[in-house]
């Protein structure tokens, strides 16, 4: 898709257990300050590991238009 | 796949936890040392500002992880989503905070002269005979706090392999007591604070979600 990146996207319940932080590669998603997880958009593929590791299920792998990155 | 080749010293506490439990078979007194697991996570969120105690100590964690991932006994199911509610997770940490203060009132009413109960009680409900657990002569509400300790350590251990199974390994993370404390402290000590573009991220930016 010309002109898109995908993405990891942490959605509100995030409980910051750090599951998703073990599972990445890229360091590209980390916790911040001990209340959520964060996704580094610079870092991240949008491979989907973290979102199959996140035992809440709150990570989405979206597809971002390339401006708004 | 975990992405450290390297493991690190802390990536083994997973020992502890599995020692843990095994030592309150023979010795109930052990069951003291869990006390380690509460304080510490609560000290690390108060002092430090962070989740480090989940994100990186927590034997329970990593044992849950191993036991659903290398030995495959998770289903790798997504949690039911009241889990993961606000609602549901305050209430948990309330009924468990409940039910230890009662254990707490347990051990003072043996420390001011009732008898010990050599019990321990699975899911707050089902009492176990424990007597054949040493008590290494300790005064009798010292072993009257670690029977009720002990008895939450597995319990809670207990639930953590349910969940394994039915859904993801760490699924007990999302409801976990010290996980929802660790989480409200940081986030009392941190309010208003939020990484830029947090709240926007969802914004005109986004296509499609491909998958969850
Ligand atoms: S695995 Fe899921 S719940 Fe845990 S910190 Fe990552 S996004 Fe949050
Ligand atoms: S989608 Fe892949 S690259 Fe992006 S944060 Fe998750 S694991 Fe890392
Ligand atoms: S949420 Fe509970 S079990 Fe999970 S890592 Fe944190 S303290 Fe350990």
């Amino acid at each position: 898709m010309l002109g898109t990146k995908k993405l990891a996207h942490v959605g509100d319940e995030c409980v910051s257990c750090g599951a998703c932080v073990k599972e990445c590669q890229l360091n590209a998603i980390s916790i911040y300050k001990g209340m959520y997880a964060d996704v580094d958009k610079n870092k991240c593929v949008g491979c989907g590991k973290c979102a199959k590791a996140c035992p809440a299920g709150v990570i989405e792998i979206i597809s971002k238009g390339a401006a708004a990155v | 796949m975990s992405k450290k080749i390297k493991k690190n010293w802390y990536d083994y506490m997973w020992i502890f936890s599995v020692t843990y439990l095994v030592l309150g078979f023979f010795n109930i007194i052990f069951a003291w040392l869990g006390l380690i697991c509460f304080i510490l996570p609560l000290a690390i969120s108060i002092i430090h500002g962070s989740k480090a105690y989940c994100n990186k100590y927590c034997g329970r964690g990593q044992l849950l992880d191993m036991l659903g991932r290398k030995f495959s006994l998770s289903r790798n199911k997504v949690p039911p989503k009241f889990l993961r509610s606000k609602w549901f997770r305050y209430g948990f940490l309330t009924f468990f905070m409940t039910m230890f203060l009662l254990m707490l009132y347990n051990t003072y009413l043996v420390f001011a002269g009732a008898s010990l109960k050599e019990v321990v009680t699975l899911l707050w409900v089902f009492k176990l005979p424990w007597h054949w657990a040493g008590t290494t002569a300790a005064p009798s509400w010292v072993a009257q706090f670690a029977f009720g300790f002990y008895s939450v350590m597995l319990t809670s251990t207990i639930l953590g392999i349910i969940t394994m199974i039915l859904f993801r390994p760490r699924s007990w993370c999302v409801y976990c007591p010290m996980g929802s404390m660790t989480q409200g402290i940081c986030t009392i000590k941190y309010k208003g604070e939020n990484k830029d573009g947090r709240k926007s991220e969802r914004d005109s930016g986004i296509v499609e979600v491909i998958s969850k």
